[in-house]
């Protein structure tokens, strides 16, 4: 085939360009800026090369709330995932009370994230939150801002309750795809329960759940606002999880080189993790 | 392996059905023997994936009873019921290789993997699947996605019957035959029940040994091919079977037989005093084009009418004719010759059939 040759062509790809620059590199750039000098002033910039990412990846603090951000995160995904399937398979098909779960289950989506850590703050509460003084009332000692295991279990069960939702409304939406031979044939076939979950529903909710899996990781891994309002990041540090520890850095004590510098490897974190997860799934796909 | 019998059974999809038309199934008596080669075939909307529904037990049926070799199974579920169906578009399990798939059913029923793979192994054999039954099913053709579903049927060889919803729709035309050919075999070789629901006459001939016409809820005629060519039990099966349609004519009461448009049609004298008992005026007439009997030249009761058209279609032709306000319809054989402009019809006593309410008047019957 002859192909014609015109370098005006390069122009069509120019209004994506200048999105993606303003949207991406720009911002991204000059977070490498500050990663590679320390800046004083306006005047004052030495460049400082590797330096801040050395430091960084030498410090404690990083270390531990990363290890944290990667505990929670699991935690949310083995917790997430599987109650949202189960919530979107209990959850009816047609019908009056199809609308109403449905609203119902998408409630929880609708706050914002501040206003959740909110309510969970004053629900958990041991003295005049239901959730805190009804435990507390039955003889369990719960204090989310003195203990660690209650504070991680408050910042789980809030992520569970804000988030679950997502996930059972992507499944619920692959179920419905489900065209009704399947469960047919299944039942032709004399497939269990299970067998049809394993077999017929499982597979066809995969790109569903491929979508919830990776917006429920990158979500969790960027928590910042909720575990914020609700507990500080205390009792100690044990709920402070990597952005607050970050903000810190930045805005408290106003390191901005190594803050910069961490945000990049933080980024690179999100990218390489939501990218391994991804290809293995399409690799697994291909496969015969 | 089993007698299916349906015992006054109808079905409705309202909860509280009020008149006939709510019924997509109009109470019908019917059996289905042992062994047979059936299809059950009519117009879409008329009932016949219901009917088959409510035979394998996806579907409960509002009124009458099912019957399996005597036994009630209206509260059976498929399971209990034990019949394999395979359904318009191919269902295949697609996270399963192809093997898996035709296990699929015998690893339901806890059969020993040793069973299994000996019966897997027939069927594929048997099918033309051998080669690939180590490939992913989701990668398949249409036509091998389907001879699975079919498959996953065939393994189970304690089933009391395989129904076929319309299962070659979505099958390349060159294939069908061959699929059709396949399925033939199978009956042959496994002796099961096959019930073969379909629109297409030419389908439902070459599979079945005798078809169940549908019609509007109910099964208007059941009988072998060439019975209902020769004999339509009802004006539907003349219409719908045959290319073309069997020719109907409105026509009156008359002295001695049937009249239209002036034209006087005499009747047997036996056929006259049965058309006497009933008292409906919806009479028709009807004869396959098939047995019109074309002259060139006037003779005793040939009726004259103006062609109006003839389409070659190459093996035979069909003759177009007006007669009085009707248009007739002729099939001639390629070499015999066509009449210009006028010709001269005359329809054989043996042929020419009568409906009355759309049934046909019997002279055997009454």
């Amino acid at each position: 085939m002859n192909k014609t040759e015109n370098n005006k062509a390069w122009f069509l790809v120019l209004p994506v360009f200048v999105l993606v620059a303003f949207s991406a590199v720009i911002p991204l750039m000059t977070v490498v800026n500050y990663s590679v000098q320390d800046i004083f002033d306006q005047n004052t910039a030495y460049f400082v090369g590797a330096e801040w990412f050395r430091e960084v990846l030498r410090n404690e603090d990083l270390h531990d709330s990363l290890i944290r951000q990667f505990l929670y995160s699991f935690a949310v995904l083995a917790i997430e995932v599987p109650l949202g399937i189960c919530v979107a398979l209990v959850m009816p098909t047609k019908g009056k009370m199809a609308s109403l779960c449905l609203i119902l289950v998408a409630i929880p989506l609708l706050i914002p994230w501040n206003v959740v850590g909110t309510i969970w703050q004053v629900f958990g509460r041991a003295d005049i939150g239901l959730f805190g003084a009804a435990l507390n009332g039955m003889g369990i000692d719960y204090n989310y801002s003195a203990n660690t295991g209650d504070a991680w279990a408050t910042v789980l069960l809030m992520d569970v309750w804000h988030w679950t939702p997502l996930v059972a409304l992507l499944c619920y939406s692959g179920l419905r795809a489900i065209p009704d031979a399947f469960y047919q044939a299944a039942e032709i076939d004399r497939a269990s329960k299970w067998a049809v979950f394993r077999y017929i529903q499982l597979p066809r909710l995969k790109s569903v759940l491929v979508i919830g899996i990776l917006l429920r990781f990158m979500d969790s891994f960027m928590i910042y606002t909720e575990p914020f309002v609700l507990t500080g990041g205390g009792p100690g540090n044990s709920t402070t999880f990597l952005s607050q520890t970050l903000t810190k850095m930045a805005i408290g004590q106003f390191d901005l080189g190594p803050a910069a510098a961490f945000s990049l490897v933080y980024f690179l974190i999100v990218l390489l993790v939501s990218w391994l997860f991804f290809t293995t799934i399409s690799h697994m796909d291909k496969a015969k | 392996m089993a007698e299916i019998q349906l015992k006054a059974l109808a079905h409705s999809y309202s909860a509280s059905p009020q008149s006939p038309a709510d019924y997509a199934i109009r109470e019908m008596n019917h059996v289905w023997h042992q062994g047979g080669a059936y299809a059950l075939l009519g117009p879409s909307g008329c009932g016949k994936s219901t009917l088959l529904n409510i035979i394998s037990g996806l579907l409960q049926p509002s009124d009458g009873e099912i019957l399996f070799d005597g036994v009630r199974v209206n509260e059976l579920s498929p399971k209990e019921r034990n019949i394999a169906q395979v359904f318009q578009f191919p269902v295949i399990y697609d996270s399963m290789s192809v093997y898996d798939n035709l296990a699929f059913p015998l690893r339901n029923a806890k059969m020993p993997e040793a069973k299994i793979h000996a019966k897997v192994s027939e069927v594929a054999e048997i099918l033309e699947l051998t080669p690939l039954l180590k490939n992913k099913a989701k990668n398949l053709t249409a036509d091998e996605k389907q001879k699975i579903s079919m498959g996953r049927g065939l393994v189970r060889d304690d089933v009391s019957a395989i129904l076929f919803d319309e299962p070659l729709t979505v099958i390349d035309p060159h294939l069908k035959w061959k699929l059709r050919r396949k399925l033939k075999q199978i009956h042959e070789q496994f002796n099961l029940t096959m019930v073969y629901v379909t629109h297409d006459q030419l389908e439902a001939s070459t599979f079945a040994d005798k078809i169940a016409v549908m019609y509007g809820g109910q099964i208007v005629q059941f009988g072998t091919p060439r019975e209902l060519f020769e004999v339509p039990n009802h004006t539907f099966v003349g219409y719908f079977i045959g290319s073309p349609g069997m020719n109907l004519i409105e026509v009156e009461r008359a002295e001695g037989g049937v009249s239209f448009d002036g034209i006087h049609l005499p009747l047997s004298e036996k056929l006259n005093l049965f058309l006497a008992d009933h008292p409906s005026n919806n009479i028709k007439v009807g004869i396959r084009p098939e047995f019109v009997h074309i002259w060139a030249e006037p003779s005793e009761d040939a009726l004259l009418c103006d062609v109006t058209t003839c389409e070659d279609l190459g093996t035979y032709k069909i003759l177009t004719m007006r007669l009085g306000q009707q248009n007739i319809k002729a099939r001639l054989d390629e070499d015999q010759p066509i009449p210009n402009g006028k010709a001269y019809v005359s329809f054989p006593q043996q042929w020419l059939k009568v409906y009355v309410d759309e049934f046909l008047l019997e002279e055997e019957a009454l």
